[in-house]
């Protein structure tokens, strides 16, 4: 059992979580994640540890609730614990002294998995520009925490409501424009948003970096449900990954495989506001 | 005396209409009376053929012998002198190719129904609940870590805190049991009632079961002996690396490695959807790749999750399929359609990126290759589309190389199994053993317990010389 410390609510239906997991989070690097399952009954879902402190001995994950297994999850209160929390999982990113200038691009809630790799990036040296990007500003989460981490920090929001008005490729695009001489590009969130930053860096030939999230089941290479087309090979995101050659990534058989249970999905929504009293049919 | 019956007394089962549609175990059991009446078939041999079949060497006679006499404590103690998880083994064993068929009555008849007496003795044990006696350790009792919970690991567990070493399996999974848990579904081997029950046994011993644990990435093997404290270290990682055909449209929607498949449906109960939170897709026609057990198993796993139409795809004959017979039997009786001499080449997705179709050619048998089997040709132009919204590829598993790519000093081979000694499991790096699917690639439970039971041995004999 892993206790909840610690939860709040970012924005709405944003959730931080501060875990007790000292394994993890004595272990734990920048771009490496969790699968956890909240009870005997639920599905093993894998999130990114968005932070960790090793002398505390815990781990920080951030999490949208979209769906049942990440409402089953939103629905703990402090004091209480998830039955299984198994990792670090996953390949770390790739951090070094000497990259130079790295872009750290987050869409939404891409911003939570891309901070400790601007952190990373940060104190070994280089120079971090972060671009984070949400649809409007009451949804826009760890900005201060961004800010302490970057060099440089540029919010953009589709609707205008704070920063530059527009996706965070418009960003990215003025960097470009002013000359600022880009070494590595990280860029985390939804899959429309990774595959246009790929998109607008292909033809500078800025490397860049993306961090998939196909549906997973053990997070060990057991499976094979996490495969996802990578130029012209296979991959297990869970061991080969989860991150890659943004360039390379097949974007949209991503998109489909993502939506392979979203009926499903949906009616385990459904049993699930059953069970808890929102279902009107119980 | 009576003339002794040339057959086997038949194995109680559910009838295949009722069967297919249910996960309770198929096969009954004997109750007391049809095991004492098949013992008794056993002509007790002077040099029992049997035993030569039976990979840990159980002293098959006289646990029969004690059948015969209604010692039934006798028998199964009998049994596990030599092997630890009887009632799994006389379940899952593929009994023909090995005990039963070097017994002297298969020249006459069938064999004495070893297996099925191996189960009822361990089944009758089982059901009484005798409590464990916890072990006392010594005070400074050495520490050896098992990293993976499948019959490899818990029987080198099992035997090595038997011999008062203090024990910790490192599971990367929620569940111990490896296949046993995930892959073997419920319908052949009952979870509650016979591997956790094993497993809750071991627990009760005094050994350590600690789950959601990724050895490689928790902690590697050289952190586990030098900052964790552990003498020796067991490998039984098992070969869970699914393979795929590398064909066009594996990755379309629709398109499973068996053990996603019977990982969804075993481990998470995807059976129980939604109650139990991960779903599986099954939708009418499914066509599972491959002629093994795990073929037969995702099968009739399929069937019983709603499949209307369920197929093997099978590029050999029927002669061919390396599933045990038992289980092919049971498969057609349950009425899945074997379309063998067949072999995918597409996978054809429709515009929205799911299954419609799985691409065949058929294949005619050449002349019998090295290994005697005669290996199947293309017929050319003969391409034809089975209608399929679900395909599940069964065609074998790798090594996960989790482990061994962290573990500086311990060799593998080309195909990326672990190099250990056969007889004691030693790997190339001191104090490291290895047993299993790891080290063999995909066997038998039998095979990888009796490889946990030698690693055993030679873990006791290294730490007492250390
Ligand atoms: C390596 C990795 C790291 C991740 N890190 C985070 C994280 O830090 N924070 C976070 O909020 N989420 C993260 N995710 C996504 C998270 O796992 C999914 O949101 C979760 O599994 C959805 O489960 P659900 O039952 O609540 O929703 P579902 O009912 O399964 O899905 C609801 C909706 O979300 C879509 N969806 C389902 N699975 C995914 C997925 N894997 N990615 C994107 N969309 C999906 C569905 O198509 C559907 O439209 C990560 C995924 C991976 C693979
Ligand atoms: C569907 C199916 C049906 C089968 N049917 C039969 C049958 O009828 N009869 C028969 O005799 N055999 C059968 N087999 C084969 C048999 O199950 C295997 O040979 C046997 O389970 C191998 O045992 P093992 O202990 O070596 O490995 P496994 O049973 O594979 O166990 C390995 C364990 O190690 C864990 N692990 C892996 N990597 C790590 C890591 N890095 N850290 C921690 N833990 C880790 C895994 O999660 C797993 O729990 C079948 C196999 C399958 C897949
Ligand atoms: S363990 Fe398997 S091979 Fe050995 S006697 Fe039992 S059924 Fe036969
Ligand atoms: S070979 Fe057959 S008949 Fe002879 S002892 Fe073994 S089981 Fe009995
Ligand atoms: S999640 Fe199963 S192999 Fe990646």
């Amino acid at each position: 059992m892993f206790k909840i410390l610690e939860k709040k609510e970012l924005s709405p239906g944003v959730f931080r979580m501060v875990i007790d997991a000292p394994r993890i989070a004595k272990k734990t690097q920048p771009g490496q994640f969790i699968i956890e399952r909240v009870d005997e009954e639920s599905e093993r879902i894998p999130l990114t540890v968005a932070d960790f402190d090793r002398e505390k001995g815990t781990i920080t994950l951030i999490f949208q609730a979209v769906g049942a297994s990440t409402e089953l999850l939103a629905e703990k209160k402090e004091g209480e614990s998830i039955l299984n929390l198994v990792g670090p999982l996953g390949k770390p990113s790739e951090v070094a002294e000497g990259i130079g200038t790295v872009v750290c691009i987050g869409g939404g809630i891409g911003v939570a998995p891309v901070y400790p790799i601007a952190r990373a990036m940060k104190e070994a040296g280089n120079k971090v520009i972060s671009i984070m990007g949400a649809r409007s500003k009451e949804i826009l989460i760890m900005e201060d925490e961004m800010r302490a981490v970057s060099d440089e920090t540029i919010v953009t929001t589709d609707d205008g409501t704070y920063g530059i008005k527009g996706f965070v490729t418009t960003a990215l695009g003025q960097l470009v424009e002013r000359g600022e001489k880009i070494d590595r590009v990280y860029a985390i969130g939804p899959v429309v948003m990774m595959k246009s930053v790929a998109d607008a860096t292909r033809p500078l030939a800025l490397p860049t970096v993306v961090s998939l999230n196909p549906v997973m089941v053990d997070g060990t290479g057991m499976c094979g449900g996490c495969r996802v087309q990578v130029g012209t090979e296979t991959k297990f995101a869970c061991v080969d990954g989860p991150e890659f050659d943004g360039h390379l990534v097949d974007f949209n058989a991503l998109r489909t495989r993502q939506g392979m249970y979203r009926d499903m999905e949906a009616e385990a929504e459904k049993e699930h506001k059953c069970r808890i009293g929102l279902g009107r049919d119980s | 005396m009576m003339a002794l019956s040339l057959k086997k007394h038949p194995m109680p089962e559910q009838a295949p209409e009722v069967r297919a549609h249910n996960f309770e175990e198929v096969a009954l059991g004997y109750d007391e009376e049809t095991a004492v009446a098949e013992a008794e078939r056993c002509l007790h041999c002077k040099i029992p053929q049997c035993r030569k079949g039976c990979p840990v060497g159980i002293d098959i006679p006289e646990f029969i012998a004690k059948i015969k006499e209604r010692d039934f404590d006798g028998a199964i103690a009998k049994i596990k002198e030599s092997s630890s998880l009887p009632a799994i083994c006389g379940r899952v064993c593929p009994q023909e190719n090995q005990c039963e068929k070097y017994c002297v009555l298969a020249n006459k008849g069938e064999a004495v129904a070893i297996g099925r007496l191996e189960r009822f003795a361990a089944d009758r044990e089982m059901a009484q609940n005798r409590p464990v006696e916890p072990i006392h350790y010594a005070e400074d009792a050495k520490k050896v870590a098992v990293i993976g919970a499948g019959p490899a690991g818990l029987a080198c567990a099992g035997d090595l805190a038997r011999k008062g070493y203090r024990v910790t399996i490192f599971e990367a999974l929620h569940t111990a049991g490896g296949v046993l848990s995930y892959g073997i579904p419920e319908f052949r081997l009952p979870k509650e009632k016979i591997v956790k029950k094993e497993i809750s046994n071991l627990e009760a011993m005094g050994v350590k079961i600690e789950l959601d644990s990724v050895i490689g990435q928790l902690y590697t093997v050289d952190e586990l002996m030098q900052e964790e404290g552990f003498d020796a270290v067991f490998v039984g990682t098992g070969a869970g690396l699914p393979r795929f055909m590398e064909i066009p449209g594996e990755n379309l929607n629709g398109v499973y490695s068996a053990n996603e498949f019977l990982t969804r449906c075993n481990l998470m109960k995807a059976y129980q959807f939604p109650k139990y939170g991960t779903p599986i897709r099954v939708g009418k026609k499914v066509a599972v790749v491959g002629g093994g057990n795990v073929a037969m198993d995702a099968a009739r796993t399929a069937l019983r999750l709603g499949a209307e139409h369920v197929y093997i795809v099978y590029r050999r004959g029927e002669e061919e399929l390396p599933a045990r017979r038992e289980e092919v039997l049971h498969a057609k009786a349950e009425g899945i359609d074997f379309r063998l001499l067949n072999n995918p080449v597409e996978v054809v997705g429709d515009d929205k990126g799911w299954v419609k179709a799985i691409r065949c050619i058929k294949m005619e048998l050449g002349e019998p290759d090295a290994s005697g089997r005669r290996s199947p040709k293309a017929v050319e132009g003969s391409e034809f589309d089975l209608e399929v919204d679900t395909v599940v590829m069964a065609i074998g598993q790798g090594p996960n190389p989790i482990v061994a790519s962290t573990t500086p000093g311990m060799e593998t081979n080309k195909r990326g199994n672990i190099v250990a000694d056969p007889e004691t499991g030693a790997t190339t790096k001191p104090g490291v053993f290895a047993g299993g699917d790891i080290v063999t690639g995909a066997a038998t439970v039998i095979l990888a317990m009796g490889a946990g039971k030698k690693a055993a041995a030679a873990i006791d004999e290294y730490l007492k010389n250390k």
